[in-house]
């Protein structure tokens, strides 16, 4: 559940989002992930609250695991352009409530690709993980589905005694209005200090931005299931530049710069309480963004146990 | 006699860069035994390298559903066969 004031506008947005997982054997795996959204505006700022109702597929994949190097994904997948909109964007898992401006940026129109992913571990050891996604897209807009027609990949780099994880993204849209984003991200989470650091940069041919999110949670104050120590204070600071006017590549028509605070309470059972104040500075622009949510998390057994 | 004195400077110079190497103490004798993670360390070990750069840990797991959540994140995570088993126990020991 969200509520959020942005430049004295306030809206209400209940979200529910199930994900469903079911293996078959030990090679196949069938996904689904879906969004029920609601969206209540208060009418003229002071009028009654009016919304409305959203439904949308997020993921239908199957995945095929060939080996410990390469996973076949056939469906509808997450874009894995930078991180944010694969590895980020679950509710119970993102830091602050808003996505960060610069996340449509490589994932247009939808986050979504209809088609074929290849994945998987190009080498390991103990000094260095390299990870790899190939992915091909088509164009529909139907039964649900919703996927644009585009080609890309994305490589990580992970350091495992530095904590320290560097990659780069790459999209090439293929219709309509043909363009590439290059993206790239870095993850600092050293080993002895609960501090996160996350960042990206995107570029497109027509505006780029970057974000950087530090985030420490004060697990050494008596162990993270303490009174304190499930408190997690964050700060998040992004900006975006407007090179010239393009089609809608999802950052904002002028150079924007937005400081966020916030302060997540991680209650037992999954629940998680977010407070966030933004500050956004923009020419003609600048505004106040302050936001609560609360988020449940549950996993439970959707099938009966099989006898042994 | 000065050759003679910068002969002896050299022969003092090189003992006594010779000695302290004289006078290493011997090394400590390795470990015969290396100590062997079990599944459950090396689960952990492949949970903080890999699942905790993305989020925290579950507050709470049915064992009847550890396998599946776990081939879930094995795909997402591009984790091997080895780091599935080794999570699995590290969850459900």
């Amino acid at each position: 559940m969200l509520s959020e004031t942005n430049e004295g506008v306030t809206f209400f947005q209940p979200v529910f989002a199930p994900v469903f997982a079911a293996p078959v054997g030990s090679h196949l795996l069938a996904e689904g992930r879906f969004n029920l959204d609601g969206f209540f505006i208060q009418k003229n700022r002071t009028g009654p609250y009016n919304g409305q109702l959203f439904k949308s597929t997020q993921i239908a994949q199957l995945d095929y695991i060939v080996n410990s190097r390469l996973t076949v994904v056939a469906g509808q997948s997450l874009v894995p352009f930078n991180t944010y909109n694969e590895r980020l964007s679950e509710i119970w898992q993102q830091d602050f409530q808003d996505a960060p401006m610069l996340a449509g940026v490589g994932t247009r129109d939808s986050g979504t690709s209809v088609g074929t992913q290849l994945r998987g571990n190009a080498f390991a050891n103990e000094h260095v993980h390299v990870n790899y996604v190939g992915w091909f897209s088509t164009r529909i807009n139907k039964y649900s589905l919703n996927g644009t027609r585009a080609v890309g990949d994305r490589v990580e780099v992970f350091f495992p005694n530095k904590r320290i994880e560097i990659g780069t993204s790459f999209t090439r849209r293929l219709q309509g209005t043909q363009y590439k984003s290059v993206g790239v991200h870095f993850f600092w989470l050293p080993y002895r200090s609960p501090l996160q650091v996350r960042a990206e940069y995107a570029h497109n041919p027509h505006s780029q931005g970057y974000w950087i999110e530090n985030s420490y949670r004060l697990s050494q104050w008596k162990g993270p299931d303490s009174f304190v120590g499930r408190i997690e204070p964050l700060f998040r600071f992004q900006q975006a530049f407007r090179n010239s006017v393009g089609p809608g590549d999802g950052l904002p028509k002028v150079d924007t710069k937005i400081a966020d605070f916030g302060l997540d309470y991680h209650m037992p059972h999954d629940v998680r309480f977010n407070a966030s104040y933004s500050r956004k500075f923009a020419q003609g622009a600048d505004g106040n963004i302050w936001g609560l949510s609360m988020s449940y998390r549950f996993l439970f057994p959707a099938w009966r146990e099989k006898k042994k | 006699m000065k050759r003679s004195f910068l002969l002896l400077a050299s022969l003092m110079l090189a003992a006594g860069l010779a000695l302290p190497a004289q006078m290493k103490p011997a090394a400590p004798p390795k470990p015969l035994v290396r100590h062997v993670l079990s599944a459950g360390e090396r689960g952990e070990r492949v949970y903080q390298a890999n699942c905790s750069r993305c989020h925290y840990p579950p507050d709470q797991l049915n064992p009847r559903i550890t396998g599946t959540v776990i081939r879930h994140m094995r795909v997402r995570a591009n984790l091997s066969a080895q780091d599935e088993r080794d999570i699995l126990k590290f969850f459900n020991p």
